[in-house]
């Protein structure tokens, strides 16, 4: 049966250098289920590895979390990558990893914890993970898509990391399946600013990094259950499937 | 100064075969956000990037370049030399970074807006 899920799509954990060092996994997912949140998307700068307590942190918990990760590509465009199961989002890394160059230095760029789910920490992940995967955001876009996973513009409104301040516009041969826009942008804002992309679904995510900001700017969509396969339906909006609400379901215009 | 002028002296490699060598050269642009390129920069400039996506080839088009320099020895992405020959654009090769490439045309008395 269909329903309305509220999503929040892009969210950093501890392990991001520039994340709070709160953003722990039953943090997350109580601060998620406090704001209203059925789904959210873990996607920390190019690594995983803190998806797995995530989801463990929010099982028998009304909440859905979909491992994934944000990549950086070489042109310093930034993708969400989001996918079914921890597996398909491990060799997304794999991926990633092996056009990853650099080692972090904590003071410069923050601590990278990896954590299982009461918090604990279990390692310090030492790659650049502020660093670019040398790979075109073509061939983040395409790996991405052959592991079956969501690939989604990240904060197109931004200047720096978005993909129309890194690279003028975005190719019509791109073949993203969404556009993410920041908090600081209403999606009729969006609408406006970016109608010349109109082919494709405008979505907003909190992008937070810190307990505070998830679920500050939300995304509905009326889903048949949380899996990529029913996201990517409600984004080419099949079989009832849609992003955002009929005008009457809505509480408030912004938040759709 | 011609385009030509500028790849002999700094001794750049031509990616796209030789038209539009001796296009005089209005003066210089260096950056690495695109959207900053279309804002800024002007007809006849030359572009000093290492950007290598074929969306540079796009932007120089539309800007109406003299050529883009791509520096540090970074290679095109495979769709961008192609794309350059189709709209005529001209793709430079540096082995230099950016900073050095920008240095010595600003030597060879090629100006940004000041």
């Amino acid at each position: 049966m269909l329903r309305i899920v509220n999503a929040d799509l892009h969210i950093h954990t501890c392990l991001s250098p520039c994340g709070d060092l709160g953003m722990g996994p039953r943090s997350i997912v109580e601060a998620a289920t406090r704001r209203g949140l059925d789904a959210i998307g873990i996607s920390d700068h190019n690594s995983s590895e803190n998806a797995p307590a995530v989801m463990a942190a929010a099982r028998g918990k009304p909440l859905t979390v979909l491992p994934g990760m944000e990549v950086t590509s070489r042109e310093e465009v930034h993708i969400l990558a989001l996918f079914d199961g921890v597996d398909l989002a491990f060799r997304m890394q794999r991926i990633v990893y092996d056009h990853l160059a650099g080692t972090n230095d904590p003071d410069v760029f923050g601590l990278q914890v990896i954590v299982n789910e009461d918090h604990d920490v279990v390692g310090f992940n030492d790659r650049l993970l502020a660093g670019a995967a040398n790979l075109s955001v073509e061939q983040v876009v395409d790996a991405i898509h052959a592991l079956g996973g969501l690939a989604i513009a990240c904060h197109v409104d931004r200047e720096t990391f978005g993909i129309i301040g890194q690279l003028g516009f975005i190719p019509d041969s791109l073949p993203l399946d969404a556009l993410e826009f920041s908090r600081n942008t209403s999606l009729d804002q969006a609408r406006q600013r970016f109608k010349e992309y109109s082919r494709l679904p405008f979505i907003r995510s909190s992008d937070a990094h810190s307990l505070e900001e998830i679920g500050v700017a939300p995304t509905s969509m009326l889903l048949n259950g949380v899996t990529i396969s029913e996201i990517r339906k409600a984004f080419l909006g099949q079989e009832g499937r849609r992003v955002g609400l009929p005008s009457r379901d809505r509480r408030e215009r912004q938040a759709v | 100064m011609t385009v030509r002028e500028a790849v002999d002296k700094l001794e750049l490699e031509v990616m796209t075969g030789g038209m539009g060598l001796d296009r005089p050269v209005t003066g210089g642009y260096a950056s690495d956000l695109l959207s900053d390129v279309i804002a800024h920069a002007e007809a006849g400039n030359l572009w000093v990037t290492l950007q290598t996506h074929a969306n540079v080839v796009a932007v120089a088009a539309l800007k109406d370049l003299a050529a883009v320099i791509l520096v540090n020895g970074r290679r095109p992405d495979e769709d961008a030399i192609e794309r350059a020959r189709q709209e005529k654009v001209l793709l430079l090769g540096a082995a230099q970074p950016a900073f050095e490439i920008a240095g010595r045309l600003y030597q060879l008395d090629v100006r940004g807006r000041a």
